[in-house]
């Protein structure tokens, strides 16, 4: 039993079903990647686990208990982080605020998490007196991921984390992404720039119209030919 | 008479009948509108009923000042009404908890659009009016209204060393033909315009009452706390994430029931110091508090909604401009031009009848310029 | 549907003949066209509520100006009153010397005074004229920081010499007169009609001076905007006391029917009850005729060419706007026409109580009380704006004495420990309607948000 099995997952919104007996797994300290097409309902498998989307068929287990009734509040405070694409921090927050807005629930060792938060991301300790408005969209979106981390989650959900972001930044990114991975933590992102998510990935899932279309370690995916030519181009 | 006597009264006259009453009811809007831009912020509406939660808080002091003072409980020098104003804050905010929850909570969770809940907000607020009128009567009633007393219901000596001898009087009634006691609570005056033109010869005085001060310090305190609330503990913290970003958060763990309920709560007690304190100095009227509705929603947006340091700007600066525009120069003028040189008529840019229409006008050049405020608010 | 349609008229019916039985018949009546008065102002602010969308919190404001019109329109002209009443004076020249002699002063005193107003508007129009030639004369020719000094100039300079002028002029108009006839300009001395479609210009002028400035704002500022200008527009009315008498009042309006005294007399020769059903009667055909024809002009619109394109840009604004709509037009049109109707229900109002009172314009009466009409009647449909006007008006009118009986029910049961509370409660029944009214809004929204007769294609 791994740390997030969700198995054949089939619904979306208003009664038109986006993913379609789609599954996702990943085990502590891994990272899978789920890549594809515009439109193939990769952000909506990832919603689908945290409960912001109603599942009509399939089971979400974590920890191989079964939370597929639980709100997205439950699923949060059971150790599952969420980094939205969009609009994933507190704009007139400041830096630090964020960060303890991350730690809302916990009472305890929220400055200890703080310190290797800022450890991981240095550039967010350095503004942490900033508002995160006036953040770049790189350092915007390292601080999205270090609140999520600061809800010392076993799972971390990351909604394409290097849209809009500098390239040079983007492999910043992976980089502290692989980091946060050695600290233990399953790790499920949703990427466009598929090549260079596969290469970090232990596994990937390739999702067409809703469905795994190719499922695979990140490095096989790469060597596939087929999927090279039709997912990542060239 | 020199040159300096003229700028002197001149500066006086400012201070008097510009400076002070703008400062004063410039507290009052911004007391109002901290918690119409609290709710705008959390809630996402702008709520119609804040002019009604006001006159709610200062009818429950009102309440309390008369039960006191009609046992012959006097607190002077200090006004009783500010005594009383945690009762009036608690019961304000436990109200608003309590239509929030009867009311607009239905409406968050069907997720209504904005323009359905700001209906919804002038059904609560037409209910608030019914039930102060209902309560309280629509006439104005005074804080420190005369109270009568029949002989021996309270110690006449004791009142009169409290109070000072003129506040207490002995009357009889022909048609009963019995003795009764009046007794009106003197006003905490610091400086008598008349007293100190006498003492300096000038012919413009300078006057200062405690409530003045107090509403001044008392705004001062509240806006100091709010911000250290906001800004420095956890619930505060949470109150501007949610207004920031609802949704992240609820991923964060923030409890949207506590977050809005905490929020009614300030906005409610918000509510009841500026009506107290409103009323203490103008007296309790039901309708007066709808009225002020208007300069809030203009403070609010001219400080940018949403935002706390915004209302309070926009208030003052609402007051100011009210009061900048409606005066009356023509003292002044006359003071500083030579003799001779008299303006007979009025100088006036405006009659006070027309003050409402300065905060109209505010809210047009805003949201015609610059619909996110000074502050850069949300636009609605 | 339409059974729905039955049910809710025969109620109504019902509600306004049991009145009749049990109260009065020229009670109900005038319950009757009161309702059908709301239901002219209902029917105007549902067709910018529920074609498009328009949050206007400014009723009163339409209202009120639709009244003044009576005014302005229909009124003698108040010097014409005083020569009229110098005539009167002089046939008795030896009684009357020094009222005549006063009168006589007073007429030239006023004359005076009324051409020094129309001076007045001249300097003021021309000043504005005069800036608005210099804006456009020296645009790209000074820079704009010497234009805007020397346009304010123009209007400071010509609004000085105006008030000035004004002022004079003013006091005098406020001194004088012949008996109610007195302290302000009167009026045309037209038939009341006129002044009714007047007041629907002159709402409609107003409205379109506001959809200017204020109708590209989303909902809640035009509710903001709106509620600031309808307060404006009251102390306008009211302290301008030689155009509106101010908080004078103006009585005696005149009436589109024959008044209670002429029916009494030839050649009608009714009875006192009978003369007094007839004339409300009358008074409610017109005002119902009025109603027929918005409500016929309401219908056209929403199934013309322009109203179908209002019911798409309704439906679907975004969609309507890529198809090159110009939304914005349609948007002050349907602002305009609503406030035409709006103004004219207030015209009618004042005229149906005989009298212009700014004093007792109060928005919870004028604004949000035909809120509650539309709401409850339905949003989007016309029939159900008429209905929520009668229903509405109904329980408003009777939500006193009931709330009197009740009290008295329960101040009886207090009574021996406190007479006084019971009479206070008595007192305090009036202000019942208003908790009344707040209670059923609520309850509307919450628990039938389509009103009593829903609109055919639901509001998204």
């Amino acid at each position: 039993m791994k740390l997030l099995n969700a198995l054949g997952m089939s619904g979306g919104y208003g009664g038109v079903d986006i993913v379609m007996g789609c599954s996702i797994e990943v085990d502590r300290g891994e990272i899978s990647a789920i890549v594809g097409p515009n439109g193939a309902g990769k952000s909506t498998a990832m919603k689908a686990i945290l409960g912001l989307v109603k599942l009509r068929q399939g089971e979400v287990l974590l920890d191989g208990e079964n939370i597929t009734s639980l709100s997205p509040e439950l699923r949060v405070s059971r150790g599952i982080a969420f980094v939205p694409q969009t609009e994933n921090v507190f704009p007139s927050l400041t830096v630090e605020e964020n960060l303890e807005m991350g730690a809302y629930l916990r009472r305890t060792g929220v400055d200890e998490s703080k310190e290797q938060v800022y450890a991981l991301f240095p550039i967010l300790k350095d503004k942490r007196r900033q508002d995160a408005g006036e953040l770049s969209g790189g350092q915007r979106q390292q601080l999205a991921v270090a609140r999520a981390l600061m809800t010392e989650p076993t799972l971390l959900m990351l909604d394409e984390p290097t849209a809009g972001v500098a390239p040079i930044v983007v492999n910043e990114l992976f980089d502290q992404i692989l980091h946060i991975k050695e600290t233990g933590i399953g790790i499920i992102m949703v990427e466009q720039n598929a090549r260079q998510a596969l290469e970090i990935a232990d596994f990937g899932y390739v999702m067409v119209n809703g469905e795994n279309r190719y499922t695979d370690t990140g490095k096989s995916l790469l060597a596939d030919a087929e999927v090279r030519r039709t997912f990542i181009g060239g | 008479m020199f040159f300096g006597v003229d700028v002197l009264n001149a500066m006086l006259w400012l201070f008097n009948f510009l400076i002070l009453p703008a400062i004063t009811y410039g507290s009052t809007l911004a007391l109002g509108a901290l918690g119409v831009t609290l709710v705008f912020g959390v809630l996402r509406f702008a709520n119609f009923a804040h002019g009604d939660m006001m006159a709610f808080g200062a009818m429950v002091s009102l309440i309390g000042v008369e039960l006191l003072n009609g046992i012959g409980i006097f607190t002077y020098p200090v006004p009783l009404g500010l005594l009383l104003l945690p009762v009036a804050m608690v019961s304000t905010g436990l109200l608003a908890i309590m239509i929030d929850r009867t009311v607009f909570r239905y409406y968050r969770r069907i997720r209504s659009p904005p323009v359905v809940v700001v209906m919804a907000s002038i059904g609560v607020m037409f209910v608030l009016n019914g039930l102060t009128r209902l309560i309280k009567g629509p006439e104005l009633s005074l804080f420190n209204a005369r109270q009568t007393f029949s002989v021996g219901e309270v110690n006449t000596a004791a009142l009169a060393e409290q109070l000072g001898e003129q506040a207490v009087r002995i009357r009889t009634d022909f048609a009963t033909n019995t003795e009764l006691i009046e007794v009106s609570e003197p006003e905490v005056v610091f400086f008598y315009v008349s007293e100190f033109r006498k003492a300096t010869g000038l012919s413009e005085g300078f006057g200062l009452d405690l409530l003045q001060v107090v509403t001044v310090v008392l705004a001062l305190v509240i806006f100091l706390g709010l911000f250290l609330f906001l800004s420095r503990t956890r619930m505060g913290k949470a109150m501007r994430a949610y207004s920031d970003n609802e949704d992240l958060a609820r991923l964060s763990g923030i409890d949207p029931q506590r977050v809005v309920a905490i929020t009614w709560l300030i906005a409610g007690s918000l509510a009841a110091v500026a009506g107290t304190i409103y009323g203490l100095d103008k007296g309790y009227k039901p309708f007066t508090y709808f009225s002020m509705l208007l300069p809030i929603f203009a403070a609010t947006i001219v400080g940018g909604i949403g935002n706390p340091q915004g209302a309070i700007v926009g208030g003052y600066l609402v007051a100011f401009t009210e009061v900048i525009v409606t005066a009356n120069y023509k003292k002044v003028a006359n003071y500083i031009l030579p003799d001779g040189l008299d303006i007979a008529g009025n100088l006036q840019l405006l009659g006070t009848e027309y003050k409402f229409s300065v905060s109209f006008l505010i809210l047009v050049v805003v949201l015609l310029f610059r619909p996110t405020g000074i502050f850069k608010g949300r636009v609605l | 549907m339409y059974s729905r349609y039955w049910v809710v008229f025969s109620l109504l019916s019902l509600l306004i003949l049991t009145t009749g039985f049990v109260q009065s018949w020229s009670f109900a009546l005038g319950l009757v066209a009161m309702g059908l008065i709301s239901g002219v102002m209902a029917l105007g602010l549902n067709i910018q509520w529920g074609y498009a969308g328009q949050f206007n919190a400014g009723v009163m404001g339409f209202a009120a100006i639709g009244a003044t019109a009576c005014v302005l329109v229909s009124m003698p002209w108040v010097t014409d009153t005083m020569v009229q009443g110098l005539e009167q004076l002089s046939v008795d020249p030896a009684v009357n010397a020094e009222s005549i002699h006063k009168l006589e002063q007073d007429i030239v005193r006023r004359t005076n005074a009324e051409h020094m107003l129309w001076k007045a508007w001249l300097i003021g129009g021309f000043g504005a004229i005069l800036a608005w030639f210099a804006n456009r004369l020296l645009r790209n020719r000074v820079s704009v920081y010497v234009r805007t000094f020397l346009v304010f100039l123009i209007l400071i300079g010509s609004l000085a010499l105006f008030s000035a002028k004004l002022d004079t002029a003013v006091k005098v108009i406020e001194a004088t007169g012949i008996g109610d006839d007195s302290k302000y300009l009167g009026g045309l001395g037209l038939p009341i009609i006129i002044a009714w479609v007047f007041g629907g210009i002159l709402a409609a002028g107003t409205a379109w001076l506001i959809a200017r400035i204020a109708l590209g704002l989303r909902s809640d500022y035009l509710a903001i905007a709106t509620l600031g200008i309808s307060e404006i527009v009251i102390a306008i009315l009211k302290n301008e006391g030689w155009l509106t008498r101010g908080v004078l009042n103006v009585t005696g309006l005149p009436s589109p029917v024959p008044s209670v005294s002429v029916l009494q007399s030839e050649p009608y020769n009714l009875n006192v009850v009978h003369s007094l059903l007839a004339n409300k009667l009358a008074f409610i055909f017109v005002v119902a005729t009025f109603l027929a024809f918005f409500m016929w002009i309401a219908h056209r619109a929403l199934y013309s060419p322009w109203g179908r394109m209002m019911r798409a840009i309704r439906d679907n604004e975004e969609a309507a706007n890529a198809m090159g709509k110009d939304i914005t037009r349609r948007h002050r049109q349907v602002f305009i026409l609503g406030s035409f109707m709006i103004g004219c229900g207030g015209a009618m109002l004042a005229t149906h109580v005989l009298q212009f009172e700014p004093a007792g314009y109060h928005p919870l009466r004028y604004t949000f009380l035909i809120w509650v009409m539309v709401i409850a009647g339905g949003s989007g449909n016309n029939w159900g704006a008429v209905v929520g006007g009668l229903l509405i008006w109904f329980l408003w009118v009777q939500a006193e004495p009931a709330a009197a009986w009740f009290f008295a029910v329960v101040g009886a049961n207090f009574a021996s420990e406190s007479g006084m509370f019971a009479a206070l409660l008595s007192e305090r029944a009036p202000q019942m309607r208003t908790l009344v009214m707040g209670t059923l809004l609520l309850l509307v929204l919450r628990f039938a948000p389509r009103g009593l007769l829903p609109a055919v294609t639901p509001r998204k």
